[in-house]
């Protein structure tokens, strides 16, 4: 079995350190980007803590069926991509290919339902800017409500588009067998983003969607 | 044909996909339980309720998903230092304008 054995770059000891420094690597990039959505996480908060009652009406509008059915989908596509590194690292190359192309399917469709949403507020008038109207009280806060939605799910949804890129390029070199027990990393490490914008999701949800239903 | 697991050696953690299907179900049925339970008026309850389940859920999947729980003490310390900035920011951030008023104007 030794020439099974895997090859690692010189600077590493053996190939589990070389695993190891990809996956501290990329957690790094991680906590960085949780710094990143963690500035407008609390721009809702604040804001949100001194105009309570404005904010819950604004997010009336917000339509918590569609919010809950992209959060199914966004736990499912999580779910597929583990099963796709699982995939990898026993190297079952069909399957991997499999799971990633139905997280891809996933993410789109999680894409296809924000679009519907975007395009539903642009008819309501409820995009900030000169053509925001708002017929509840307190007009200004609701446009501050929307303004931070459509920052906050807007960057979302472009680190979707790129999670999707992500998974495009893996699902070639995947068809093409580049990916093996003995290496995987890139799967491994796309896994890791895809899930970290699933927990953005995970916390957006609540608190843009369930935020004063009652 | 695809090869058998045990025709590869596999040099790492290999999580069981039971696993996953089963923190899978727990995540579909906290979003349940998070969108019921914003249907009822708790008060102030309701946001610490609903927080606690998004946490519960992100934890699931750091852990489980994201191999933590198999992870290096190194990527355990480098999470929890983002974490505790992540606290810096909203803590000193709420502190700050929550106790604005307490200045006299």
């Amino acid at each position: 079995m030794a020439e099974l054995a895997a090859a690692c770059a010189h600077q590493f000891d053996d190939a589990e350190q070389q695993r190891d420094a990809a996956t501290l690597g990329m957690w790094v990039f991680l906590v960085t980007e949780i710094m990143f959505f963690a500035g407008m996480f609390t721009a809702y908060v604040v804001y949100r803590s001194l105009y309570p009652s404005a904010f819950a009406h604004a997010s009336h509008h917000l339509n918590v069926v569609l919010g809950t059915i992209n959060t199914t989908v966004l736990i499912t596509s999580s779910l597929t991509m583990a099963l796709a590194v699982h995939a990898a690292q026993v190297g079952h190359r069909r399957t991997l290919v499999l799971f990633l192309a139905l997280t891809l399917l996933l993410g789109s469709t999680f894409l296809g339902i924000k679009a519907y949403e975007y395009a539903h507020k642009f008819h309501e008038g409820l995009v900030p800017g000169p053509a925001f109207t708002y017929s509840g009280p307190d007009a200004a806060q609701a446009q501050l409500f929307f303004s931070i939605y459509f920052a906050l799910t807007g960057v979302h949804a472009l680190h979707m588009v790129i999670g999707i890129g992500l998974l495009s390029v893996l699902i070639g070199r995947a068809r093409r067998g580049r990916y093996s027990p003995l290496y995987h990393t890139p799967v491994e490490l796309s896994g890791l983003y895809w899930h970290f914008v699933d927990i953005v999701w995970i916390f957006l949800f609540p608190l843009l969607y369930l935020f004063g239903i009652h | 044909m695809q090869p058998a697991a045990t025709d590869w050696p596999v040099p790492e953690r290999l999580v069981s996909t039971r696993v996953y299907y089963l923190i899978f179900a727990m995540l579909v049925v906290l979003t349940a339980v998070t969108v019921t339970v914003a249907e009822v008026d708790l008060g102030a309850l309701n946001n610490v309720v609903a927080l606690s389940i998004a946490v519960t859920k992100a934890v699931l999947v750091i852990l489980y998903f994201m191999h933590v729980r198999y992870s290096t003490r190194l990527t355990w310390l480098v999470i929890s230092a983002g974490l505790v900035w992540l606290s810096i920011l909203i803590v000193f951030t709420l502190s700050d304008v929550w106790t604005r008023s307490w200045i006299a104007s």
